[in-house]
């Protein structure tokens, strides 16, 4: 029997969709009857008790959660989020109710031992519910109490091997899309870098260094698996500087109707015949290909990546083989000045494709990271130089994007000293004034006032 | 000019003991402004190293992190939890 009449969020369930009022009561139920006998180590009306609380805030129409908190594990900053709710005598199960952030594994890949490990560890010391994933990546275990925290720590850290992840004026959880683990779209080892970056960056990652959150995503091709463009206050999207590799042979098969277009991805409907130039030709953005006397062209000057013709024909088309990186920075959510898309600031940065080395090629993971160190190199130097921009110049809770918009573009570039360039213009200038740097004027600012006096009196 | 640490944690207490009557929560940045001319990423060393010898503590909203002189403020045993 429920704990608490809960007729709003019964209205919840009613649509179309799964709820998580739904999820919510089937875990209670599973606490309540509590078959595999757990000694819950908070209390087991948690989520009867979340239910309530939430009925409650529909029917006062507000929240009855505060924000924020002194909690956390030893030495960390970040990771943990402290929540309490204003009305703990109702519902006293979840007085205390913090959520942790778990670092997700690359690529998000899990084994079904990892996902029963940590159930198990969390109907133990927690709620039992999850959030997965955050929008930053992790694993959210929702709903925990202070005592506790130090508890799933050790567990996650010592018999799970998972740090927590990033929260708070951090370096946020890194997130990667599956890369060149399975696709052939990826131009560059999205876990590797990912990886290599988590464990170079453990100091932001845990201890707040910043005036707010910093993400980090990588995408392994402009198709945006992770959305790194939209997510990420620097986005990494693979991307190649050579041509697209064209085999003429496999085009005459898309055209004939051997290959399935998109790789059979949209074949639930009859769309009649592949039409090449409705489906690839004309809807390329920059118009940049051409289909003449049996022979597709590309002018790859002109081609921007969008990976349209790429999705479509993946038989006939491939990405080029001089590979690397394009790095965009300011992408965030809404809260302030509005959301915003990365704006791109390197548009190529070469990673070397022979230096392919695993770790199992060395004799330690320290000498692996030096390896790494070095192939990376360009990627950090950019990194460094934006956080030491934004560390100085950025105001409380003031994200890289809003700091980009305060200052300009052109500051940035200066910072990572990159030249602009044609791609970093958005639209014509709307400023009519030119403001010369000191450097920039034949003898600069400086004058020599005996000089002027002689001409000039006072 | 390396930025030492017994030297700095006396001018961080003692700026944030003048400051404890109208607040007891500061933002990273609040700090650098004790060191002027000094870099951010040192005086962010100092700041770490000083929770971790719990001189002072981080207080987080998720989103946010503040840090303020431990055990002043709002405490998890304020909230009810008690302290274990
Ligand atoms: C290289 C030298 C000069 C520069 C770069 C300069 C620049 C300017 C600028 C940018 C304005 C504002 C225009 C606007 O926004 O409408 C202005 C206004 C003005 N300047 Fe100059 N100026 C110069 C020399 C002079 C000299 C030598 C005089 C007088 C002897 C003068 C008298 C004025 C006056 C009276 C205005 C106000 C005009 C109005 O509001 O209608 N300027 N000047
Ligand atoms: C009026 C009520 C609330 C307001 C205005 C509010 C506002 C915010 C804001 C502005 C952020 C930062 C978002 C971002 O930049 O990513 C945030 C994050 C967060 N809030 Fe709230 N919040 C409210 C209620 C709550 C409640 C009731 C809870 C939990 C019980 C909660 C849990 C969180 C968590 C866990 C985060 C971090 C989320 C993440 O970054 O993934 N908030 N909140
Ligand atoms: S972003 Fe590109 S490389 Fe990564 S999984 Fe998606 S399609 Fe593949
Ligand atoms: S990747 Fe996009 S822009 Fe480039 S040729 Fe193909 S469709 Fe055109």
């Amino acid at each position: 029997m429920a704990k608490h009449n809960t007729p709003l969020l019964d209205e919840l369930e009613s649509g179309p969709w799964p709820s998580f009022v739904s999820d919510i009561k089937q875990e209670a139920d599973v606490r309540a009857k509590n078959e595999k006998g757990i000694d819950f180590q908070i209390p087991s009306e948690a989520c009867d008790d979340l239910l309530g609380l939430l009925e409650l805030s529909y029917k006062d129409g507000t929240t009855h959660w505060k924000h924020g908190g002194i909690v956390g594990v030893f030495g960390y900053g970040g990771g943990i989020i402290g929540r309490y709710s204003d009305k703990p005598k109702e519902f006293p199960a979840v007085a205390a109710f913090h959520t942790i952030r778990v670092s997700q594994p690359g690529a998000k890949y899990y084994t079904t031992e990892f996902l029963r490990q940590l159930m198990d560890l969390w109907q133990l010391r927690g709620s039992g519910l999850t959030n997965m994933h955050g929008s930053t990546g992790d694993i959210v275990l929702l709903g925990t109490t202070t005592p506790q925290l130090e508890e799933i720590f050790y567990t996650l850290t010592h018999d799970m091997d998972q740090d927590l992840g990033g929260s708070g004026s951090n370096l946020r959880t890194p997130a990667d899309c599956i890369g060149q683990s399975r696709c052939e779209y990826a131009c560059y080892d999205t876990q590797e870098i990912c990886y290599f970056l988590t464990m170079m960056y453990q100091d932001e990652l845990h201890r707040p260094a910043f005036p707010y959150k910093f993400k980090f995503k990588f995408d392994g091709c402009p198709n945006c698996c992770v959305a790194s463009i939209a997510r990420s206050d620097l986005s990494f999207i693979g991307t190649w500087r050579d041509q697209i590799g064209i085999d003429q042979a496999e085009v005459a098969k898309y055209i004939d109707g051997t290959n399935p277009a998109n790789a059979g991805a949209h074949k639930g409907r009859d769309w009649g015949a592949f039409d090449l130039d409705a489906e690839v030709l004309n809807l390329c953005p920059t118009e940049c290909m051409k289909y003449e006397d049996g022979k597709l062209t590309i002018n790859d000057k002109e081609c921007t990546r969008c990976m349209h013709c790429i999705n479509v024909m993946p038989k006939a088309l491939k990405i080029g083989k001089q590979r690397g990186v394009s790095l965009l920075a300011g992408a965030k959510a809404p809260i302030v000045d509005g959301a915003q898309m990365g704006s791109l600031i390197v548009p190529f940065l070469e990673i070397d494709q022979t230096m392919n080395k695993q770790l199992a090629d060395f004799e330690s993971e320290e000498e692996w990271m030096e390896y790494l160190e070095e192939k990376y190199a360009g990627v950090v130097e950019v990194i460094e130089s934006i956080w030491d921009y934004w560390m100085e110049e950025g105001k409380n809770r003031e994200r890289l994007g809003e700091l980009m918009i305060r200052q300009g573009l052109q500051k940035l570039l200066e910072k990572i000293g990159m030249e602009p360039q044609a791609v970093h213009v958005d639209h014509p200038r709307t400023n009519p004034y030119i403001f010369w740097k000191e450097d920039e004027v034949p003898g600069g600012w400086d004058r020599d006032i005996n000089e002027y006096r002689k001409h000039h009196a006072r | 000019m390396a930025l030492e640490k017994e030297e700095a944690k006396v001018v961080i207490v003692d700026n944030l003991t003048k400051k404890l009557k109208t607040k007891s929560k500061f933002y990273l940045k609040d700090f650098y402004a004790f060191f002027p001319g000094e870099k951010p990423r040192a005086v962010k060393n100092i700041v770490n190293a000083l929770v971790k010898d719990e001189v002072l503590e981080y207080w987080s909203s998720g989103s946010t992190t503040m840090i303020g002189l431990k055990g002043m403020g709002k405490q998890a045993n304020a909230e009810g939890e008690g302290e274990e």
